[in-house]
């Protein structure tokens, strides 16, 4: 049967061309790869290759002509022992087909793009029961996470630990405390500093199936890794159409310390929550730490988990059970009360904890929702605080456009308009690179003054 | 004073980067296979343009026509449960691992019977039961990954060795010498294929690289590397299995530079101006990797024009299948916009 040789798209947008030059003329024979004729865009001239072998037939667009659709037959190619003469005429006619009316970019499909289906909602159990009588044992953050990652790697040989320093040095922060002398330097692996290189190396390593624990000094530096992070780690699963993704962990402390100024001082809070394909974790106690951290290393999804230096010396009590796991995306309700809602997470929750304290003195009673999760978010919790209070305001130290907060803000709004009796105010880190000098690293950063302040101004008791 | 009593190790490298193994002949069975799976890469690039040209394809489509030799020699190298990653052009290295061809051809019509469900489309293909790990976008991102396939070989000490493919352009990323080094030091089980195809999307080598000899891009990471004869598919071979020997000994990586040549342009609406027509006719006419296997066969007597003219005819069958398939097969399900996000 002849075969139409039909005027091509050079490009996703191309829809017509001008068929500039023939290279071969009728009764030529072609094989597949020859340069059939020249076509040409207002953006290039291209070359027509030949897919099949054969004779060319007939050709039924001159050289010369302008605007020849995509997909218009331009020529026929005969095979072995076919003649020209089956090439009707009414088909030169047609060949500046309309490109709307041929077969292109129209599938059969039963749906219609404006169908979008509804984003699936997953529910997330509650904390687990602390059994009446657990020991309750006073635990730093940083022995927290050694626990967690040390209680893990007992329970399943394919989790490891990678990162600068972690094994011989004990950790940059001493969060690997003793794991080198536990495991060994088979699971707990020094790396070079080459954060781009080694979080590669991890996701790879995860894409077969391992799970690897990646020790990011501090999230700064995960800058160099971010590509990694996101386009091969968080979009893997879906690109494999559910084959292979990457179950493990990138951890490290985020956001301010104390005088390092503006390179090592930035909160990923809010960078990372927009990223479809990872769980974000953002926990402020020790026992978030460890059973949240626990939780993320057996999850089978990429989980950015997001540390805080300061709070690496704080202590928090910690139940003494066996296998302490929190869920990732529940939000943990710290303090009950009825006037407004606090929310914060991580070390925005040590801000948000002592301004409580003054607002209690002032008679305001507060509820404080510790996130602990940013993605998933839990935002049914936050808005049925706030169908109870009526007022939210939101306590972080990262920067204030586009932030957790004005995420919230925008929940809020969306899904309890009618309950809410003041506008949410965000309370955030200030819109400024850290500045090193102590006076204005204070100012960039929120204060209990500045919560009590909005506080005020929600509850019109300013 | 520094002193320079201790040999540099760089020499010795250098040294194993001269030498290239000599191609070694191949059986007749080992030269119909390699007729074959060239053959049914160059028709289903062929058929990929022609669909391309059609709409059925959208977005980005870069073809493997003209490098067909170094799949499909490397994959004549590797024993089961070695992995291969590789870049955007990677059409190719999928039907070497023996994915489907409607598999690959559905997922670049974005229809659901796509070996990614038609959600990762031409650059983003995997396959967890042919060990292929992708497909990726990003220029030099699968080098680091390849480098993490192999230390999770050498985790489970199974024996196995993870092949990095990548390009002339990729090669000065500097993931990739963040990689070279993390696999020379660990001694992970990796064979790093540098595919010189001469031009960066429309950059000659020479115009982007300081060093434009890739088997030397290994030398300060203490790597060994050979340059190949990438349009000859038995040379491909017999470096993939010297390196694959290499690697799989606990001797570390190994850097294979294939000289190679695209007759396409980079992508589908790249007219190729950077290159003389002359240069890419005087390839395809003295150096085509798939008639310098026919006329082996030929010459050799061990097969007839007809013999190949069958072969020619099953697979353009398989490429015909393929594109019907493809053409034809729905879209996925409105439901899967949600789906493989988390598990």
């Amino acid at each position: 049967m002849p075969v139409d040789i039909l005027m091509p798209a050079l490009s996703p947008t191309m829809e017509e061309g001008k068929l500039s030059k023939w290279l071969k003329k009728e009764g030529d024979k072609v094989t597949s790869g020859d340069v059939l004729a020249e076509i040409e865009t207002d953006k290039a001239t291209m070359e027509v290759e030949a897919v099949d072998e054969g004779t060319i037939g007939k050709i039924l667009v001159p050289e010369g002509t302008d605007n020849v659709k995509v997909n218009a037959v331009i020529a026929v190619l005969l095979g072995e022992g076919e003649s020209a003469d089956a090439v009707s005429a009414p088909k030169a006619a047609e060949a500046p087909a309309n490109a709307e009316e041929a077969p292109k970019q129209e599938p059969a499909s039963e749906q219609s793009a404006a169908s979008v289906p509804a984003a699936p909602k997953t529910e997330v159990a509650a904390d687990p029961d602390i059994p009446a009588g657990t020991e309750m044992v006073s635990t730093t953050v940083r022995e927290a996470l050694r626990d967690a990652m040390a209680e893990e790697m007992r329970r399943d040989p394919d989790v490891f630990i990678m990162g600068e320093e972690v094994a011989e040095y004990q950790g940059a922060y001493k969060i690997t405390q003793g794991l080198l002398d536990e495991f060994g330097p088979r699971r707990v692996v020094d790396t070079p500093i080459t954060e781009h290189g080694f979080a590669g190396v991890g996701v790879g390593a995860a894409m077969t199936g391992l799970r690897p624990i990646v020790e990011f000094m501090t999230f700064n530096f995960a800058m160099q890794a971010i590509d990694q992070i996101i386009n091969s780690a968080a979009k893997t699963l879906y690109m494999s159409g559910g084959q292979m993704g990457a179950p493990m962990v990138f951890r490290g402390p985020s956001g301010a310390a104390a005088r390092v100024a503006a390179q090592h001082s930035q909160c990923y809070a809010a960078w990372y929550s927009h990223i479809p394909g990872l769980k974000v974790v953002m926990p402020y106690s020790a026992a978030d730490a460890k059973g949240l951290l626990k939780a993320a290393i057996r999850d089978p999804n990429p989980v950015i988990f997001l540390e805080n230096e300061i709070l690496y010396g704080h202590s928090f009590d910690v139940p003494k059970l066996d296998d302490f796991v929190l869920p990732i995306g529940k939000a943990r309700i710290h303090k009950k009360g009825t006037d407004v809602t606090l929310v914060s997470f991580g070390i925005g929750m040590n801000y948000t904890v002592k301004a409580e304290v003054e607002l209690a003195k002032m008679g305001i009673d507060a509820e404080i929702i510790d996130l602990r999760t940013i993605r998933p978010m839990d935002i049914p919790t936050v808005i049925e605080s706030v169908k109870k209070t009526g007022r939210c305001v939101t306590i972080e130290e990262g920067y204030p456009q586009s932030s957790v907060g004005t995420e919230i803000a925008t929940r809020v709004m969306q899904q309890a308009f009618d309950y809410l009796d003041a506008p949410v105010l965000t309370v955030a880190g200030k819109d400024v690179p850290m500045p090193y000098a102590a006076n204005l690293e204070k100012l960039a950063l929120p204060n209990i003054q500045e919560i009590i302040d909005a506080v005020k101004a929600v509850t019109y008791t300013a | 004073m520094a002193t320079r009593a201790k040999k540099s190790p760089a020499r010795s490298a250098q040294t194993s980067a001269a030498k290239a193994p000599k191609p070694i002949q191949f059986t007749k069975e080992q030269e119909l296979e390699a007729y074959r799976q060239m053959l049914l890469i160059r028709r289903f690039e062929e058929k990929a343009g022609q669909l391309y040209g059609m709409g059925f394809i959208g977005g980005f489509c870069h073809l493997y026509i003209g490098q067909e030799a170094v799949v499909t020699g490397m994959q004549m190298a590797l024993r089961e449960g070695d992995q291969v990653i590789t870049g955007y052009r990677d059409h190719g290295h999928m039907l070497a691992c023996g994915m489907s061809a409607r598999g690959v051809m559905a997922e670049l019509t974005g229809r659901r019977g796509g070996l990614s469900k038609g959600k990762g489309g031409s650059m983003h293909m995997f396959s967890k039961e042919k060990h292929f790990y992708g497909g990726h976008g990003i220029v030099g991102a699968q080098v680091s990954l390849g480098t993490g396939l192999a230390f999770a070989n050498r985790y489970r000490d199974n024996g196995n060795v993870s092949l990095a493919y990548f390009g002339d352009g990729a090669a000065n990323q500097g993931q990739v010498y963040e990689s070279f080094n993390m696999a020379s030091l660990w001694k992970l089980p990796v064979i790093y294929i540098i595919e010189n195809n001469r031009y960066a999307m429309g950059t000659a080598v020479s115009r982007a690289s300081a060093e434009t000899d890739f088997s030397k891009r290994g030398i300060s990471f203490n790597i060994p590397g050979i340059q190949v004869d990438g349009m000859d598919v038995r040379a491909v071979n017999a470096a993939g299995e010297e390196a694959a020997a290499w690697a799989r000994s606990g001797k570390g990586p190994m850097i294979l530079e294939m000289q190679t040549y695209r007759y396409r342009g980079h992508s589908m609406s790249d007219p190729a101006k950077y290159r003389s027509k002359d240069e890419v006719q005087k390839m395809r006419s003295d150096h085509d990797p798939i008639e310098q296997v026919k006329n082996r066969l030929i010459e050799k007597g061990w097969s007839t024009e007809d013999d190949l003219k069958k072969i020619d005819k099953d697979v353009r069958d398989i490429v015909a299948d393929a594109a019907d398939f493809a053409q034809s097969d729905p879209e996925p399900d409105a439901s899967e916009l949600y789906t493989d996000i988390l598990l």
